[in-house]
């Protein structure tokens, strides 16, 4: 099954508070995420708005809010609009760590559902419950299979 | 910011069409009949998913006298897969900016 989500961590030598505050504000977020500005109504439901000169502004809405823990957005992947079901992925930060260091990863997840009507969508995610989820890796080897025949 | 791969994500996204293209991977080329044959659906289902998949270009058909035969295309499947690694990537990069940022 293609692979519904990314994972990508890194560690850093920074007190998690410090962490939080660059991943959750938005006049920090539009400098590492995006280059050209951001706002962040850091509340669930709260809107998001990410800039890049080169590509616009990207809205999203706040879905999860557990400081210092856990920030999670829904984004629209196309540019000036709200995030749809059909049109978003998941963008979810996981904090963990002390006074001293942070580990921060990073899941975007949710292509699987992209372009789907409503009943392929409800019966994707049914499948998805039922432990569809596979990883990224699996797709290309896949695709290595199938470019290579035996 | 996609080549398609909305599309490719969607037609895999359905686990009796995943099935189908594992099928038709291992067969090599087929007709929908023959592939209904090993696929617990029936045959006017296996051309309804072979049209997604075909749509998608992720598999190319040919005539071949009265019958259609089926293949998988790979390279659609191999620039999906490249695609995602270019997300994760880019997560890296954007990882080691926070990092840059934290730690200054």
């Amino acid at each position: 099954m293609v692979p519904d989500r990314i994972e990508r961590e890194i560690d850093i030598e920074a007190p998690i508070d410090r962490v939080w505050s660059l991943v959750t504000q938005g006049e920090h977020l539009g400098t590492w995420f995006g280059d050209a500005g951001a706002s962040v109504d850091l509340r669930v439901g709260g809107a998001v708005v990410l800039t890049w000169a080169k590509y616009g502004s990207y809205r999203g809405i706040v879905e999860k809010v557990e400081r210092p823990r856990l920030f999670s957005v829904r984004w629209s992947r196309k540019p000036d609009m709200e995030p749809v079901p059909g049109s978003s992925t998941l963008v979810e930060f996981i904090l963990t760590g002390d006074a001293n260091r942070t580990r921060v990863k990073v899941v975007e997840s949710g292509w699987r559902e992209l372009n789907l009507s409503d009943d392929e969508r409800s019966k994707a995610a049914d499948e998805n419950r039922n432990g569809w989820i596979q990883e990224l890796d699996e797709l290309q080897a896949y695709a290595q299979k199938v470019a290579t025949p035996a | 910011m996609t080549g398609g791969e909305d599309d490719v994500f969607a037609a895999l996204a359905d686990p009796t069409r995943w099935q189908l293209l594992n099928v038709l991977v291992s067969r090599g080329e087929g007709s929908a009949s023959a592939l209904a044959a090993e696929l617990p659906v029936s045959r006017p289902a296996v051309v309804k998913h072979l049209n997604v998949l075909s749509r998608a270009g992720l598999v190319r058909w040919r005539r071949q006298g009265r019958e259609v035969r089926y293949s998988v295309r790979p390279e659609r499947l191999d620039a999906t897969a490249r695609w995602l690694s270019r997300i994760a990537s880019e997560w890296d990069d954007r990882l080691a900016a926070l990092k840059r940022l934290a730690e200054s």
